[in-house]
């Protein structure tokens, strides 16, 4: 049978044909070595330009200082989970991995480890620039074997942002500072009572608000129901999670107050996953809202060309520190994330990436950055110079923030507790669940999470 | 020889479905077996059956299955299905211009896009929406639907999106039975409903099996029209399976639990194809 052979090698052949069809697809223009990828986070408010354009001036620098060399951009376009998402298959594959992206401090330790990122500090240690940025904003970029992976590009904390001609009307103090969550739940009875068209107070919760829900929400509360220098959510010493904690169970109670007396916005609406974007672009603005417990990012949706100018905002609204729980020590609380320039384990060009870095880190662009998208300085020579300070209101309130305020464990598991927590959240905001109920489902939730790195406390 | 010459020419086809559509089914049924997660782990391995047992004691995984179930049953087999055949037998009786009205308005919600109809949808529902709006007219209690039955209102909204596919269906099913028939049954004194129940469906029984499989599988696969209404929220109120598996698997990070999960939506999937297909089998 001479034939058999013959056919067997056709079947060969076409497999090899397909397989390298197949593999032309995939490759694509990946490889130009004189071309720079830049994949970041793109607003999906279409009227929100600011990364845009701030990035469209640094491409225009780069490709002058470098003659020769391209910038490309791979804007994606989604909500923070999704655009992680979207980022992680990214970073599986070379044919896909851009050459720097734009890193959120939350998920960073957990991309380490997957090992989708590169460390950065052979070419740190040829940078003069590194010195200048604060010790805190490096040991958020750093991996569990102390080398770092990204390069923050400012950070920020969170308050309590107020209508003043809601607390007018409502006979509070024009200038208020809040000593303990008390003070806070009153005012918004208060608001309640007096001024009853508006919500009196927004604390973000449950699954749909996502990482906002655990951040400007549980963890401003959480964070100020001990002592201020322990970590209530991760035990550093054991590293072990901390499960079934009094402090959990309060700052769930505050939250189940909140919705339960209506001193909160509408149940459906703080569960309707763009509430968010509602608050800044319309209850805010609009005088419809009494306290916000926010982040310091907020005025860069009111800034001239965003869409949505507001610039009387200053003059509109007061900003008040967070209290802790009973105004113990240090009496303020706030919780600081931010996000990170990172070059991929498997970027094509990372030498020509960390160039992009430093055109955009370089003072004056540094500076520009952080007025721009409303960012607290990471960098101690923009930080002192008044210039920045005076930029715009609000922002020597939120940078002297920084002293008290507090980082997430961003450990790997982080992201699944965060879940957990938004989940137990969800729970008392509906009335699905007592605090008790939502306390033991989380602590059930934190062992499955975490593969039983659990330590009650 | 001649086998060989006879198969060379789908060779090619055959080369291309096992490398476009084997290969990948194949390997998301290798990855339900390990532990891949998308960030947070350095390397993968094999665990067995392990997702599999964490999903059936897993409490939300069983609430997406009932919910599962129930959005299938109530949008696909009692809604788009029934309204389907009503829609068809109504339009062959129906004048020419009521009947291509008609047909272009249900045709037109299966033509828009799944996240344009979630939206539509939604701006229907949500509490300042539109049928709200008709209540309050009518002096009638308002509420948010979406918040307070939000399985009903996506179901709703597949109805309100699929029909158009049952209709169709119908429509040429319904086409295909000869005049005499039904005429001669009307001589013999046979009312509507008789001749219903005794001719027309026994006739189209083929169709409905078809049909009923076709819109069992296509709503078993809905995602987008619930993730743009709901999020499968409030409190996982309306997470049916798909949405369970995205969140699990991309937003938990846990592709391997997640692959698990659609493996087992592929398997409710089968089990209704399975009795369909017996349907067909038996001739009238």
């Amino acid at each position: 049978m001479p034939v058999r052979p013959t056919a067997a090698r056709i079947t060969i052949v076409l497999t090899l044909a397909a397989a390298t069809a197949l593999t032309a697809c995939g490759s694509g223009s990946g490889d130009d070595p004189d071309t720079v990828k830049v994949s970041f986070k793109q607003s999906t408010d279409n009227n929100i330009k600011v990364m845009d354009n701030f990035l469209a001036d640094i491409k225009e620098e780069f490709e002058k200082k470098y003659p020769g060399k391209k910038v490309e951009f791979i804007p994606i376009k989604a909500p923070d989970s999704e655009y992680y998402t979207k980022l992680q298959q990214m970073l599986r594959s070379p044919k896909t991995a851009p050459d720097l992206v734009y890193e959120d401090t939350f998920l960073i330790n957990s991309d380490i480890t997957s090992g989708y990122l590169k460390p950065l500090d052979d070419y740190l240690a040829n940078w003069p620039d590194w010195n200048q940025f604060i010790d805190t904003a490096k040991e958020a970029a750093k991996g569990e074997n102390g080398k770092t992976y990204g390069v923050p590009d400012g950070t920020d904390t969170r308050g309590l942002w107020y209508d003043k001609a809601i607390f007018k009307k409502a006979g509070l103090p024009a200038t208020w500072q809040p000593k303990t969550w008390d003070d806070v739940l009153d005012a918004a009875r208060t608001i309640k009572e007096k001024v009853p068209d508006v919500t009196p107070l927004n604390v973000y919760t449950g699954k749909p608000a996502g990482e906002a829900a655990t951040m400007q929400g549980f963890e401003m509360l959480l964070y100020g129901t001990n002592d201020g220098k322990t970590d209530p959510l991760y035990d550093s010493s054991s590293k072990k999670w901390i499960a079934g904690s009094q402090g959990f169970r309060d700052a769930l109670t505050f939250v189940e107050t909140v919705y339960k007396e209506k001193l909160g916005p509408d149940v459906s609406d703080a569960l309707d996953p763009n509430f968010g974007t509602r608050v800044r672009g319309e209850l805010l603005p609009q005088g419809k809202l009494g306290i916000d417990l926010d982040g310091s990012w907020l005025p860069q949706d009111w800034l001239e060309g965003s869409g949505h100018e507001w610039p009387q905002w200053s003059q509109k609204l007061g900003l008040a520190a967070m209290p802790t729980q009973h105004g113990q020590a240090p009496g303020k609380v706030s919780m600081s994330g931010g996000w990170t320039w990172a070059i991929p384990d498997k970027a094509a060009n990372p030498d020509l990436a960390f160039d992009f870095i430093k055109t955009m880190q370089t003072k004056a662009n540094a500076q520009k950055w952080y007025v721009a998208n409303s960012g607290i300085a990471v960098r101690e020579d923009v930080a002192n110079d008044p210039a920045y300070a005076e930029a715009q209101p609000g922002i020597k309130f939120f940078t002297d923030l920084v002293a008290s305020t507090h980082y997430r464990p961003a450990y790997p598991a982080y992201p699944k507790v965060s879940t957990a927590i938004q989940e137990a959240m969800e729970g008392v905001t509906t009335g699905d669940a007592s605090v008790e109920e939502a306390a033991k489902n989380y602590d059930e939730e934190l062992k499955t999470a975490t593969d039983d790195q659990v330590i009650e406390k | 020889m001649r086998t060989i010459i006879r198969v060379l020419p789908v060779t090619p086809a055959v080369v291309l479905l096992l490398l476009f559509l084997a290969g990948p089914i194949a390997y998301c049924a290798y990855i339900a077996f390990t532990d891949l997660q998308l960030t947070g782990q350095a390397e993968e391995s094999f665990i067995g059956f392990e997702n599999f047992r964490t999903a059936f004691g897993d409490e939300a995984f069983l609430n997406a299955v009932w919910l599962t179930l129930v959005f299938t049953v109530v949008s696909a087999l009692i809604g788009q299905n029934t309204l389907g055949l009503a829609l068809a037998a109504l339009m062959q009786r129906a004048s020419k211009p009521v009947r291509t009205l008609t047909g272009g308005i249900v045709i037109a919600a299966w033509v828009l896009p799944e996240v344009v109809a979630g939206f539509l949808l939604y701006a229907f529902f949500r509490r300042e929406g539109t049928l709200n709006a008709i209540l309050d007219w009518l002096h009638l209690p308002s509420q948010n639907w979406l918040f307070t039955l939000p399985i009903l209102a996506v179901s709703f909204a597949n109805v309100w999106r699929g029909t158009a596919f049952s209709m169709l269906v119908y429509s040429a099913a319904l086409n295909e039975i000869p005049k005499e028939i039904t005429e001669a049954a009307e001589v013999d004194g046979a009312g509507g409903w008789r001749r219903m129940w005794h001719i027309t469906l026994p006739m189209i029984r083929r169709s409905i099996g078809t049909n009923l499989m076709l819109i069992t599988l296509q709503t078993l696969s809905v995602f987008g029209l619930i993730w743009v209404m709901t999020r499968g929220g409030p409190g996982g109120k309306s997470q049916t399976l798909p949405l369970f598996m995205y969140e699990e698997a991309f937003q938990k990070s846990m592709i391997g639990y997640g692959t698990a999960v659609a493996l087992l939506l592929l398997v409710v999937g089968s089990l209704f194809s399975a009795v369909y297909l017996r349907l067909l089998r038996t001739e009238v």
